[in-house]
């Protein structure tokens, strides 16, 4: 896809939902906007959810659907900047070592992606039960930030805790760092949980997330990112924008429309619905980002 | 119709109150607990983990975690505490408001955690 392509995008703005969701920086106002004016546009690619480990009549194909995703983002006409997992890369298991194992497979898997810079993050299942001492072994830490093209990205940690709060000592960090970022500064911020309270009877929440809003809430060109909840969902919290993505294990039920989030069953007349992943392009000249879906297809 | 909007309907209060007790035994009534419901929170299960109520009714839910801190979580009554292993933790709630209200645990605890919750049915 080629700059002008991605300008296309952009000038959705708008429409909200569908494959092409373009959200921005500045809650598509697209005021605000990156200091460095030599900032080029780029594209990053979220997966999201891929449970490596699990065994369940909701996905038949455990083993082969991760490696379709990297198929198909290793296919790209022209490849991402670089790639981020945003938690729950293995399905959990009260057994250390078998936790361990699953990484290591997972690991040498997402190995196949042909863009260099993958960041990873943990999910719930990858870390409540030893408090991310796993995770850190395989991928290191569970927070930490980095800057890309005139973007600031920070990764923050909601699950090492298996409370699910992001914690006194990681919100101090939050803030010392936002505090070295303009006000105007275009932010991306990938989590797992959401931050905000979607549907708190389903464990869909952060339980100190409402500070965690309240300190990213200066910040007036933020959007974040998140999976948990194995399905494309928009929310706003202020102008903050929050975007799950889909899984790439099995797809759950739409935000509180059932009384328990059970799996979604597989659908054999067609197969992989629900999962997929994404790509999201940014102009942080402009502080906007716009977002594409891409499902999984049977090959 | 969340938490806030059925106090208000109510205007009556809903009380979280988590004591502690420790050691082990039936669990006695104390003055103003209402109905005692006990209930015991193991990987991955809450027994009972469907409770009956009347709308109106003051219950106190008298929890025994026998392995692990589970989070007990009722959000739209916003009722919640950690239940370390060994004691039981007494969580209070007055004036119940009627309708279907789903229970939690809100603490990771292992593989089965995602189905570790139940449900308290208040009849109008």
């Amino acid at each position: 896809m080629n700059t002008m392509d991605r300008r296309r995008f952009l000038e959705l703005c708008g429409l909200g939902g569908g494959a092409v969701f373009a959200s921005a920086l500045a809650g598509c106002s697209g005021m605000g906007a990156a200091k460095n004016a030599d900032a080029a546009d780029f594209y990053f690619v979220q997966l999201s959810d891929v449970h490596w480990g699990f065994r369940g009549p909701e996905n038949p194909d455990p083993t082969g659907t991760l490696p379709k995703a990297i198929a198909a983002v290793n296919a790209l006409p022209r490849q991402p900047d670089f790639i981020v997992f945003t938690g729950d890369l293995t399905h959990t298991t009260d057994d250390p070592e078998e936790r361990r194992r699953r990484m290591a497979e997972f690991k040498d898997v997402a190995a196949a992606l042909k863009v260099p810079t993958v960041h990873f993050m943990p999910g719930e299942h990858d870390a409540s039960l030893d408090r991310g001492a796993a995770f850190q072994e395989y991928f290191g830490a569970t927070h930490y930030t980095f800057d890309h093209k005139g973007i600031h990205f920070i990764v923050l940690d909601n699950v090492s805790d298996p409370g699910a709060r992001v914690g006194s000592e990681q919100l101090e960090w939050l803030k010392a760092d936002l505090e070295r970022q303009d006000k105007d500064a275009p932010i991306v911020l990938f989590t797992h949980r959401p931050l905000f309270d979607l549907v708190p009877k389903w464990d869909w929440a952060t339980r100190d997330g409402a500070q965690v809003i309240a300190t990213l809430m200066p910040y007036r060109n933020l959007t974040v990112f998140y999976g948990h909840i194995h399905q494309e969902h928009h929310h706003l919290t202020g102008h903050i924008a929050h975007h799950s993505a889909k899984s790439l294990m099995f797809p759950l039920p739409a935000p509180g429309s059932q009384e328990k989030r059970t799996p979604l069953p597989w659908n054999p007349a067609v197969p992989y619905q629900g999962l997929g992943f994404r790509e999201v392009d940014a102009e942080p000249r402009t502080a906007r980002l716009a977002i594409q879906e891409f499902p999984v297809v049977a090959t | 119709m969340k938490r806030r909007d059925v106090l208000r309907c109510l205007g009556g209060v809903a009380v979280a109150l988590p004591l502690l007790e420790l050691g082990v035994g039936h669990v006695r009534a104390a003055e103003g607990e209402g109905r005692v419901i006990e209930l015991e929170a193991r990987r991955f299960r809450y027994t009972p983990n469907e409770i009956h109520a009347r709308a109106g009714e003051t219950l106190t839910l008298a929890i025994r975690s026998v392995d692990f801190v589970h989070g007990f979580s009722m959000p739209e009554l916003g009722l919640r505490s950690d239940l370390p292993p060994g004691r039981v933790t007494r969580i209070r709630v007055a004036d119940l408001p009627a309708g279907r209200w789903t229970f939690l645990c809100d603490n990771f605890c292992g593989e089965g955690h995602e189905e570790m919750n139940g449900m308290l049915i208040v009849e109008a």
